[in-house]
């Protein structure tokens, strides 16, 4: 009873065979081999495996593989331009925004919808919107320092000072 | 030494690229040929008997290729042993099979195994299982489990203790006989369960040319699960290598060996292809190790002026239906004992714990294990004293604090304290929160009807697990030292091996700054390479903030190694003596002379030749160190929380989170301060939201993210952090741990805030999660109305 399924995966298209009960996160890790999306719950709590679906944040485990067929997905394998990070992963990196790394794809691609929704958001607004995205290291401070910093670079403005680093931090830092 | 100090440098993570992209390799994402999948069927109920179990339809399913039951594995594979045995504690060692053989003793005990063609196969087979099943009575409670006439677990556990142990130090009778105050309070450390985002699992594949065993899986400690498969799966130690380059979180659930994994390293041996089996989130919420779960009763003596004299502590433990082949009892009891008297010169302690077995999951180490507990419950009684005695909190702590000339501290319990100056991490959280104006704005606040409060945690602690002797007489089955290798290739690039296994902390950065800034290498020539017994001599993995404290001690100890030979050998090309060469910025010359120089590439690349070496030097520039210190490691520090209470909603909001930590000597600033970040959001979690509940029939209600609170990011407050740093006198780069003390400093902050705000309404006491209904249900109780209208 499989079916077959066409899609745009980070720009090219793809074609699979799945069961009509398989998963989008499932198809693209097992099916299409993208392993940085993953499975982190499996009831829609932590948001590690959100990808955009036709442009919007998405939870691919909630989605059907044969839902997305005929769709454009793009995941975090997608979002850096040749050598140069999306300025969201750029943030994070420069800001810590993540330890273990598990959650992480799928923050950052909740953060792509974030800022498309809403260019400059107050950091309430992204901590309301990444209600979402479970993270377990990072206490979401500079999670959400990093998504302030790159809406700010997104916008071509040099970046606010990173609410989340320390005094110290800041100090020690030379 | 190089004159750029990388000690101390905010350098970004080296691991992040490949986490950014995608490219992080966890084991979730190992794919073998030939791979076949493996689902666990797990026990329904909290106890029961199996009468029997039928797998021929699952067995007959297209796609299966074996299943599993405990009698099929009894005398094949060994039982999961205890890893703490605690001495002088009369405990026990009830068997834990790795698939129950003919009871179950927990909702998610394994029952059976499948191994199929896919995951989903697997899945749906295990429904073809059939199981009968004789119910059993249950015991939860930890309390209750001890009781005479309660359900018993094992034949071999009499009434359900697994250990009971105390000591005590001073003469805790005498203080209490003459204690002018005496304070008594009951604790209850709510069962935790740990969530580390990314799942556990195991990746087994068997090669049977070579009769060797190769396991990528989710682990704290490669080394030590390394030793455990040997042990029950009956494979030399040499023929097994553990992988866990990429691992998704830990807080110390990771640390534990499973059953599942030993389970799949036999299928692999038995079908003789490649094993994954992957947990789900509700598998994870009952089959891999919950934490905290401690009934206490404590007791503090003090003199009217606020002097404490005594302390006394017994402590129920809830073990869970198996001692957990981990921590268990060891970390999370033994070092809660150590550690009740906190920052406090208290010359009398007594604590009792007695450890219960009940029809629950095992419990083990989560993050801080041991150390939250007692710290909760000093900070808590301490704020309750003031409370009594009409002090100021700050002012009580002030007078009982250990004073900073007074390190090396030797506590009621025996611990060595190593340095601190706790008084400073105060004063710097005071100035802060702007503490002199305070309690004034509370008061006008106060008249306006607002409940606002402020918490204080001056909190100590004890990790950097080493020293294996001291681990051996609190019955840790195994040593705790660490052995750090720096690698110097031809090239000029550097590999560095550490036995410590980080899942998130950041090792393979600070690492790499200590060799860099000892050696003067690029920080970019410099590989870190941990989580692979294939590649690592040795290691004790990573928890009890032990990483830096330990592992990276050992790396410091071989990088000055390598700087002495590197030394030797330029002596001997700029034909001068080893004492007047100078290393400087990863130039060696001679003092005086740096016109002419050789760059540590250049000695890298001379040994590595060895065309010419001085008589008698080995070629190579490779050097082990092994480090075992005399001690554990004491970080401290300060936690203010200012918190306000929605009388009306019960719901607490968090206004201000301080934090002034102090772990030492701090290698890259940015690192520590992610630690306390999300050390101090779990413990918020602990005093505001989770709570692992379970029902009288042992079923676990809160038994996925949609019934357990995993605080996202609305529900952590911004936190404002700054330092102090008291080096460590034990570790060679001054390192203390930063791991765990933001999860033991913070749950006291926010209770005690919380307590603070509801003090005009008499509230003494609350019972965490400080959930709104919790809250609101304990304001209307103290104003005297029963349904609240």
């Amino acid at each position: 009873m499989r079916q077959t399924i066409r899609l745009k995966v980070n720009g090219v298209e793809r074609q699979g065979e799945v069961e009509p009960r398989t998963l989008l996160v499932h198809f693209l890790r097992d099916g299409l081999n993208l392993t940085g999306t993953h499975v982190g719950c499996d009831t829609g709590q932590c948001g590690a495996c959100t990808v955009l679906l036709n442009g919007d944040a998405v939870k691919s485990c909630m989605v059907l593989a044969v839902q997305a067929d005929g769709a454009e997905v793009r995941t975090v394998e997608g979002l850096a331009v040749g050598d140069a990070y999306h300025p969201i992963q750029q943030a994070f990196w420069d800001l810590h925004g993540l330890q273990c790394g598990f959650c992480t794809p799928g923050m950052i691609m909740a953060a792509v919808g974030i800022l498309k929704r809403n260019p400059n958001p107050s950091d309430e607004e992204i901590r309301e919107q990444l209600e979402g995205n479970l993270c377990r290291c990072t206490g979401y401070q500079n999670i959400v320092a990093a998504v302030r910093k790159a809406a700010s670079d997104m916008q071509g403005q040099p970046a606010a000072q990173p609410v989340g680093a320390s005094a110290a931090g800041g100090a020690s830092g030379e | 030494m190089a004159a750029t100090s990388m000690i101390g440098a905010a350098v970004k993570r080296r691991e992040d690229p490949r986490f950014i992209t995608g490219h992080g390799q966890y084991t979730d994402d190992i794919k073998l040929p030939g791979m076949v999948h493996m689902a666990i069927l797990r026990s329904p109920y909290a106890h029961a008997r199996i009468k029997s179990i039928d797998t021929s339809k699952a067995k007959a399913m297209a796609g299966v290729r074996a299943v599993y039951t405990g009698k099929d594995l009894e005398g094949k594979v060994g039982n999961m042993p205890p890893v703490f045995i605690i001495p002088d504690a009369n405990f026990k060692t009830p068997a834990y099979p790795v698939i129950a053989i003919d009871t179950v003793r927990y909702t998610g005990d394994q029952v059976a195994v499948v191994v199929a063609d896919s995951p989903a196969i697997a899945r749906d087979a295990l429904d073809q299982i059939d199981v009968d099943y004789e119910p059993l009575p249950v015991v939860v409670n930890e309390e209750e489990a001890v009781k005479p006439g309660a359900p018993q677990l094992h034949s071999d556990v009499p009434d359900n203790v697994l250990f009971h142990w105390k000591i005590a130090g001073g003469d805790p009778d005498a203080a209490f006989q003459n204690a002018e105050v005496v304070i008594k309070e009951r604790f209850i450390q709510q069962r935790l369960i740990p969530n580390a985002m990314e799942p556990r699992s195991a990746v087994a594949r068997w090669d049977p040319g070579t009769g060797e065993l190769t396991i990528w899986h989710t682990t704290q400690n490669p080394h030590i699960t390394r030793f455990v498969f040997s042990l029950l799966n009956g494979i030399p130690e040499n023929k097994i290598r553990v992988i866990s380059r990429d691992v998704g979180g830990g807080f110390g659930s990771k640390i534990d060996t499973y059953p599942s994994d030993v389970v799949a390293i036999f299928a692999t041996r038995d079908l003789g292809l490649p094993v994954k089996w992957v947990e789900d989130r509700r598998e994870n919420f009952v089959g891999t190790i919950h934490g905290r779960a401690q009934t206490q009763e404590a007791e503090l003596a003090a003199t009217r002026d606020g002097k404490i004299t005594g302390v006394r502590v017994k402590s129920y433990a809830n073990m869970g239906a198996y001692t957990s082949t981990g921590p268990a009892a060891g970390v999370p009891t033994w070092l809660f004992g150590l550690v009740v008297p906190g920052a406090y010169t208290i010359p009398n302690a007594q604590i009792e714990v007695i450890g219960a077995m009940t029809n629950t999951t095992p419990t083990s180490a989560y993050r801080g294990a041991g150390r939250p507990e007692a710290s909760y419950l000093i900070e808590r009684m301490v704020d309750r004293l003031a409370g009594e005695l009409g002090m100021d909190p700050v002012e009580l702590r002030r007078k009982n604090l250990i004073p900073a000339d007074a390190f090396p501290y030797t506590s009621a319990t025996g611990l060595v304290y190593d340095s601190g100056n706790y008084q400073a991490a105060l004063d710097k959280a005071l100035a802060m929160v702007g503490y002199d104006s305070f309690r004034q704005e509370q008061r006008q606040q106060r008249q306006q009807g607002k409940y606002v409060g402020i918490g204080f945690s001056t909190y100590m602690e004890c990790c950097g697990l080493a020293p294996s002797r001291l681990m051996d007489d609190i019955g840790f089955q195994a040593g705790q030292w660490e052995v750090g290798t720096v690698r110097l290739l031809a090239t000029g690039k550097a590999i560095v091996l550490t036995g410590t296994s980080p899942h998130g902390q950041g090792e393979e950065t600070t690492f790499a700054q200590i060799v860099s800034d000892k050696l003067g290498l690029p920080i970019e020539d410099i590989e870190v390479v941990h989580g692979d017994t294939g590649a690592i001599s040795m290691g004790w993995g990573t928890y009890g903030s032990r990483g830096n404290a330990v592992g990276g001690s050992a790396v410091y100890l071989a990088t000055e190694k390598v700087l002495e030979k590197s030394k030797k050998l330029a002596a001997h090309l700029l034909e001068a003596a080893p004492e007047d060469i100078v290393a400087e910025n990863g130039k060696f010359f001679v003092a005086g002379s740096p016109g002419k120089s050789f760059s540590i590439q250049d000695i890298a690349l001379q040994a590595n030749l060895a065309w010419n070496l001085p008589d008698g030097m080995a070629p190579g520039l490779e050097e082990n160190s092994f480090f075992d210190p005399l001690n554990f490691v004491f970080p401290f520090g300060t936690h203010i929380c200012v918190a306000e209470v929605d009388a009306e909603t019960g719901e607490t909001k968090i206004l201000r989170y301080i934090a002034v930590d102090d772990c030492g000597v701090v290698i890259n600033p940015t690192i520590v301060d992610g630690q306390i970040h999300g050390g101090i959001a779990q413990g918020i979690g602990q005093a505001l939201y989770e709570h692992a509940i379970y029902d009288e029939n042992g079923n676990l209600i809160t038994g996925s993210m949609m019934d357990y609170v995993v605080p996202n990011a609305r529900q952590i407050p911004f936190m404002e952090l700054d330092r102090t740093v008291t080096p460590a006198p034990q570790t060679p780069h001054g390192a203390k741990g930063i791991g765990e003390a933001g999860t033991i400093a913070s749950t006291q902050a926010v209770v005690n805030a919380v307590v603070d705000a509801l003090a005009p309404l008499g509230i003494k006491n609350l019972d965490m999660p400080l959930t709104p209904e919790r809250v609101w249900h304990a304001i209307q109780q103290a104003r005297g109305g029963s349904n609240g209208h």
